[in-house]
């Protein structure tokens, strides 16, 4: 059986999460990645997606809308901008921000609208897989 | 000597006043266990953000092209105070201290020649620095609405200071708050956002791997960190506030109380007194015959 590692997940209102965790699955700017025990130290970005980790009990799955992570040989620390449980509570919260971030996207322009637009469509995706 | 009704009117209005008090006491006392909880609900995250952003910039302070939000403009000629007080009054000392403070940087900035401007969120605040620094006021975030503080409120005060940062309006950007330690003791505390400060043992986080680069993460981070720090203290001022209010208001009810004691006794004493006076009016009256 895998080590197990301290997973904390806050967002800047509360705690949504800490405890032991085998994985924790990230939405890294670059691409997804999976963290560990015993990972490499590394503090990366986060792209709106689905967070999952994954503790000896089960897995839980989390939506984040942004923020960064720093990953340590002890432990994963998840700074989400906002963050909810994936399920049909977090869901409405969920659907409300994505509009907001579409029309975000509407008023701006140029290279700033492209990043937006597709903050917005990696949201999408993720609530998507929710339902 | 005050007639015996008026006595007993004013006995009923500070009665009255000391019920009014009391409530607010206790209202104050049920908020402040909420708003202690919200700061605490955000203290991790709070450490955190702090943790990583000074371990990133001592690693990248000094070097060229450092974000200007750690480096600074280069100047510190403009100074922008962002007082941030509470909507309502009845609170002990709590916006006046907050002020005074405020006043007494602003003062002395400008007596080395800086130039300053002054960013209010809160009314009261904004109401007693209009008196002697209404030139300096730049603009003013209603909060009047909110009734609890959320992250977004936050974010609004940041983007706000951001916009005007970009435009080259300011320089050196200083939050003031009441910082809190208990229910009757509120510290108001000056603390420098823009550019950011970081302290002399930060250690560098060289065994951190960066993804996407050292740069991008710290241009990311920057504002976001500023926007915890203001976060923080919005969350530190409500409760400061709501305990503020909750000693003020205690102190009110007990001074109304020994008021009350006070006129009571002045009241016996006047019926007393009043019998005393009929009494001997009846006897000299009967003697005389």
């Amino acid at each position: 059986m895998a080590e197990l590692m301290q997973f904390d997940l806050v967002s800047p209102e509360r705690k949504l999460a800490s405890g032991q965790v085998r994985a924790v699955q990230i939405p890294a700017a670059e691409g997804d990645m999976t963290a560990m025990a015993d990972h490499a130290a590394t503090i990366t970005t986060l792209r709106p997606g689905i967070l999952i980790s994954e503790a000896p009990e089960g897995e839980t799955r989390f939506v984040v809308t942004g923020g960064f992570a720093e990953i340590s040989p002890q432990g994963t620390s998840v700074l989400a901008e906002r963050a909810y449980p994936a399920n049909a509570e977090g869901r409405a919260a969920l659907d409300e921000i994505l509009q907001e971030m579409r029309a975000k996207a509407e008023a701006s322009s140029g290279p700033e609208k492209d990043q937006m637009d597709k903050a917005a469509n990696d949201l999408a995706r993720a609530i998507e897989t929710i339902a | 000597m005050p007639n015996l009704k008026d006595l007993k009117n004013r006995i009923g209005s500070v009665k009255s006043t000391r019920k009014i008090t009391k409530a607010m006491q206790m209202v104050a006392a049920a908020k402040l266990r909420r708003a202690q909880e919200a700061a605490e609900a955000a203290r991790p995250y709070a450490e955190k953000m702090a943790d990583v952003v000074n371990g990133l910039a001592a690693s990248v302070a000094g070097s060229e092209g450092a974000p200007k939000l750690l480096a600074g403009t280069g100047s510190e000629q403009t100074h922008l105070l962002i007082v941030m007080t509470a909507e309502r009054g009845l609170c002990g000392g709590f916006n006046s201290s907050i002020v005074k403070v405020a006043r007494y940087r602003a003062e002395k900035l400008m007596g080395e020649g800086k130039t300053v401007k002054i960013l209010t969120v809160g009314k009261k605040g904004r109401e007693q620095l209009r008196r002697d620094l209404g030139d300096h006021l730049v603009g003013h975030v209603d909060l009047s609405d909110v009734k609890r503080v959320s992250y977004e409120n936050a974010a609004d005060i940041s983007k706000k200071i951001f916009e005007m940062f970009d435009a080259g309006e300011f320089d050196v950007a200083t939050i003031f708050y009441n910082r809190f330690e208990s229910v009757i003791s509120q510290v108001p505390t000056p603390r420098q956002i823009i550019p950011a400060v970081v302290p002399e043992d930060a250690e560098v986080d060289a065994l951190y791997d960066y993804e996407p680069s050292e740069e991008a993460i710290l241009e990311d981070l920057l504002p976001r960190s500023v926007t915890t720090q203001i976060f923080t203290a919005l969350l530190e001022n409500a409760a400061s506030e709501q305990g503020a209010r909750m000693s003020a208001m205690d102190n009110a009810t007990r001074n109304a109380g020994d008021m009350i004691d006070r006129l009571t006794i002045e009241y016996n004493r006047s019926r007393q007194a009043a019998i005393t006076k009929e009494l001997i009016e009846i006897i000299s009256g009967a003697e005389a015959l």
